[in-house]
């Protein structure tokens, strides 16, 4: 990896590892690596491959101590920005915090969408319920806070904003993010008849369509 | 035509289980199955199922069940009062419930889970490998209730290689043996000192998803949130208010409270049988 001392193994028990690294990008970049290396044979045995937010959890690993060892030799290299098709999600922007999240931005109601559909996202981790993705992307200027008390239920379909994060929900739940939107049809989100039953995958881009009009 | 179990009585929760769901925890899957693994690869050797077959899990309170075929059931796990139409039966070793007889596993007398299996195994449809019910994300078949009924799986044509097996008691104390966690030097020395000598207690808000335990709270040095990050089955995780948790098999798989120690796989079965009140202890190991 690039200078310095870009990434950390933590211990976790007898038969995981936590590798830490500096931000969002390079946990993308070597979560990729992982990935690329399984698919090549070249990953010792390797049960779960967890990102989180700056950390890739290895879990399932008989002998950590190894692969530590063999990680901290790695080369892994930069991500490509546009590689790959992105997932495009349909959403009206409608949620009903669409005013707070407006005053935040310091634009118009009409505007939120606008902005927020303009940018292309990534999938940095799941979590929270199965096909949930926390998505980054959004410019450090508009990242807003969770609310101090969470809703008791949340709609599935329903777009939030938490912090550098963007979601939306593929079951109803109780939760904080702030809303601004809805995907109509949420189950394509989560659905158990597909092989890959999550649309949102860690390391996926997706793109949000803004669709009818203003509301 | 397939056998199937009605579910007479349901108990306090009673859930189908077996070796649970591996390699999705990136979707936010977690792993789920038995929380006494030992527990559920004994009852199924017993009814010669399968080590991983689905099985009943019930929480204190047991379950009541009628077949209706004939079939060769072991209640085992935490030790409670088994009978068959109302007569008393073996517990811990396999018992022939005739058709349309009501099985009754009932209330413990120690432990908190007790393992019903039968001799070809639940056959509720599998989801992502596993027939396990997942409270937290609500995969897998839903909690047990009066009148479910339950598909068995075809029963192996020979008898049952064993009939009687030594069950380990349920723990009077819960030791936990404790290896480094990722996030321990986001806690005071004191803090590390504590958590290996002091005395906690299971809390009554366990549950399968974590240990809780009361004791004296843990101080960190480093406060401000933890970015969310993969959490593995024996974390010990300590939120807030200082009181570890240790995650169990339906425990989510990201989480955004700092893990100052993890507990091995092999002792978090005598952890699913530590009744309320039971003390702990953390060893380094």
């Amino acid at each position: 990896m690039t200078a310095g001392r870009p990434l950390r193994v933590r211990p976790a028990g007898r038969h995981a590892l936590l590798v830490e690294l500096p931000d969002a990008e390079r946990t993308g970049a070597f979560h990729a690596e992982l990935l690329r290396r399984r698919a090549a044979g070249t990953l010792p045995p390797v049960e779960e491959i967890v990102p989180g937010a700056r950390t890739v959890l290895l879990d399932g690993v008989p002998h950590p101590e190894e692969l530590a060892r063999r990680i901290a030799g790695w080369e892994v290299p930069a991500r490509a920005t546009d590689e790959g098709e992105a997932v495009e999600i349909p959403v009206r922007y409608d949620g009903p915090d669409l005013a707070e999240v407006a005053a935040l931005w310091q634009v118009g109601v009409d505007e939120v969408g606008v902005r927020h559909s303009a940018y292309t996202y990534r999938v940095a981790f799941c979590g929270f319920a199965p096909g949930f993705g926390y998505l980054t992307g959004l410019p450090a200027e508009l990242h807003v806070p969770r609310h101090d008390t969470p809703r008791t239920r949340v709609p599935a379909g329903a777009l939030g904003l938490a912090g550098p994060y963007s979601a939306v929900y593929p079951r109803a739940t109780p939760g904080g993010w702030r809303l601004i939107g809805t995907m109509p049809d949420p189950a394509p989100l989560w659905d158990l008849t597909r092989d890959e039953p999550a649309l949102l995958t860690p390391g996926t881009r997706v793109r949000f369509v803004a669709e009818g009009g203003a509301p | 035509m397939t056998a199937t179990l009605t579910v007479v009585r349901a108990g306090a929760l009673t859930t189908v289980q077996d070796a649970g769901r591996r390699g999705h925890a990136h979707l936010g899957v977690p792993r789920s199955g038995a929380l006494d693994a030992p527990a559920l690869a004994l009852a199924n050797r017993l009814v010669g199922n399968a080590p991983g077959a689905a099985v009943l899990e019930t929480t204190l309170t047991g379950c009541a069940l009628r077949p209706d075929h004939t079939v060769t059931v072991v209640v085992g796990g935490a030790p409670c009062p088994v009978t068959v139409d109302g007569r008393p039966a073996a517990w811990g070793v396999p018992v022939r419930v005739p058709a349309g007889a009501v099985l009754d596993a009932g209330g413990v007398t120690a432990g908190v889970r007790s393992y019903v299996a039968v001799a070809g195994g639940i056959a509720v449809e599998p989801v992502l490998g596993s027939r396990s019910t997942d409270l937290l994300s609500g995969l897998g078949p839903a909690q047990l209730r009066p009148g479910d009924v339950l598909p068995l799986g075809t029963a192996a044509p020979r008898t049952p290689p064993a009939h009687v097996a030594p069950w380990p008691a349920p723990p009077t104390v819960l030791p936990l043996p404790l290896r480094p966690g990722p996030r321990a030097d986001w806690f005071t020395a004191t803090a590390l000192r504590t958590l290996t000598a002091a005395t906690y207690r299971v809390s009554q808000h366990s549950n399968r998803i974590g240990l809780r335990t009361e004791g004296p709270p843990l101080d960190r040095v480093r406060t401000g949130e933890l970015p969310s990050e993969g959490m593995m089955l024996g974390a010990v995780q300590v939120p807030p208010d200082g009181r570890p948790v240790v995650f169990l098999h339906d425990h989510p798989t990201t989480g955004g409270y700092p893990v100052i120690g993890v507990v091995p796989e092999a002792a978090l079965a005598a952890a699913a049988q530590a009744a309320a009140g039971t003390p702990v202890r953390f060893t380094p190991g």
